[in-house]
């Protein structure tokens, strides 16, 4: 389980919010400006820190959801009914507002740019996040690994970034981008073997394996890709759960 | 500069001794991993105490069961900011598996099954401050939670109580572990908010 040495201390910084855009009816994507910001890696996360009048804080770690592009930092948050903190972001920060940030967090669930092997992302819910990073990295470097995604969601009105992967699927070559409904449609189902089976890659190819979403689905999804025949080692997890 | 968070009010401040800063209660039991979790049948379940002179001392899942156990309830802290108060665990003190082993070491590496491993001091994991747990709330532990067997270290950040271990080696010298290479803290104390290297 080799990976790359991080180092330097992770300072808060203020991070001003120049964007912001509503994924669907929970989810909210924000753009920060964090002037200094050190650069990061597709799959990162950053800390976000909200102080009351009185002093109070409150922190949570949410994924990025675009690569390294100077003082932009790019999150994705859902609203967690009865959170503490997203319901803030989600609803109540505005454009001009400031909160504190810190990171790049988190060495291993990395997708580099100069990786060249095939790369399957599944995702589950509000697991797409890191993901998206990943697939918007490869486009921005002008990759040319075969990317698929597998995307879970209950219907479509619960997708992220809906347009921007509809896009993406027909110009970007080489990324494929498969939806599983499951609440949907006739075909309403759980993920199952045979979803990463048909959309994922064999695993011959020693593809590269990022699953993401919550517990019980990367449990789910995990199991089946060691069932298939991937080595371990080369599916790497991240769980999502309540913030 | 300019007021933080306008508007933010957060949860109300009954005063929660139990916990540290920047963390907050959940009633749940999140999972945190970094890859499948490995499915390891007790009858091939063993659990080895390496020295530095080479040494080792081994245990089988029936000779571990057979040790006195003990009961810790603790509180347990995770870096992801959650915490959970008053959980119960049943399992060996390291102070046990510790009695016959010689050893000059002043550090430890856990390691586990799938590949996982942490660093931790040596004197962290004695004197009744670290189990080799196998039960949690009476229950046999689950693969999700680190079962058969998982390392509870719970003074520290619950990424230092490896799950799935399968053996702890001593070092004289400090090494990183799996997260700890990837910027997390070092040592991992909660209550100095040690996240990341440098906190």
């Amino acid at each position: 389980m080799a990976r790359a040495a991080v180092s330097g201390r992770l300072s808060w910084r203020t991070a001003t919010l120049v964007e912001a855009r509503a994924e669907n009816a929970s989810a909210r994507t924000l753009v920060f400006d964090v002037p200094g910001w050190p650069g990061h890696l597709a799959g990162q996360h950053v800390d976000v820190r909200l102080t009351a009048d009185d002093g109070y804080t409150a922190q949570r770690s949410y994924s990025m959801s675009a690569p390294a592009d100077g003082a932009r930092v790019e999150i994705t948050v859902q609203t967690v009914a009865d959170g503490e903190v997203s319901p803030y972001l989600v609803d109540v920060l505005a454009v001009g507002d400031a909160v504190e940030l810190r990171g790049p967090i988190g060495g291993w669930f990395v997708w580099r740019p100069e990786q060249l092997d095939p790369v399957l992302l599944v995702a589950g819910g509000s697991g797409v996040v890191p993901l998206m990073a990943m697939i918007r990295a490869r486009r921005k470097h002008h990759n040319r690994s075969v990317f698929r995604l597998i995307y879970s969601v209950r219907t479509p009105d619960d997708v992220y970034y809906a347009d921007e992967l509809r896009r993406r699927a027909r110009d970007d070559h080489g990324l494929e981008v498969t939806f599983v409904y499951t609440r949907f449609g006739e075909d309403a189902h759980r993920i199952s073997v045979a979803d990463v089976n048909t959309h994922g890659w064999p695993p011959e190819l020693e593809p590269a394996c990022f699953v993401c979403g919550p517990t019980g689905f990367v449990e789910t999804v995990a199991d089946i890709l060691v069932a298939l025949g991937h080595d371990p080692r080369r599916v790497r997890t991240e769980r999502f759960g309540p913030s | 500069m300019a007021t933080l968070s306008p508007g933010f009010r957060g949860r109300s401040r009954e005063a929660e001794p139990k916990l540290p800063p920047g963390q907050y209660l959940t009633h749940d039991f999140p999972v945190l991993s970094a890859g499948p979790t490995p499915k390891v049948p007790t009858e091939r379940y063993e659990f080895t105490i390496g020295t530095e002179t080479g040494e080792k001392h081994s245990w089988s899942w029936d000779e571990l069961l057979k040790l006195p156990a003990e009961t810790p309830t603790v509180d347990i802290h995770c870096v992801t900011k959650w915490s959970k108060l008053g959980t119960s665990w049943k399992g060996v003190s390291l102070d046990t598996l510790f009695e016959d082993v010689e050893s000059a070491a002043d550090y430890a590496m856990a390691h586990s099954y799938g590949g996982y491993t942490t660093n931790l001091p040596l004197e962290d994991l004695l004197d009744g401050q670290a189990w080799l747990v196998y039960e949690f709330d009476g229950e046999p532990l689950h693969p999700e939670h680190g079962g058969p067997v998982r390392l509870l270290v719970p003074h520290l950040y619950f990424w230092k109580s490896a799950k799935w271990v399968r053996g702890i080696s001593l070092l004289l010298d400090d090494e990183p572990g799996f997260w700890e290479a990837a910027g997390y803290h070092d040592y991992g104390d909660p209550w100095r908010e040690q996240r990341y290297q440098g906190d």
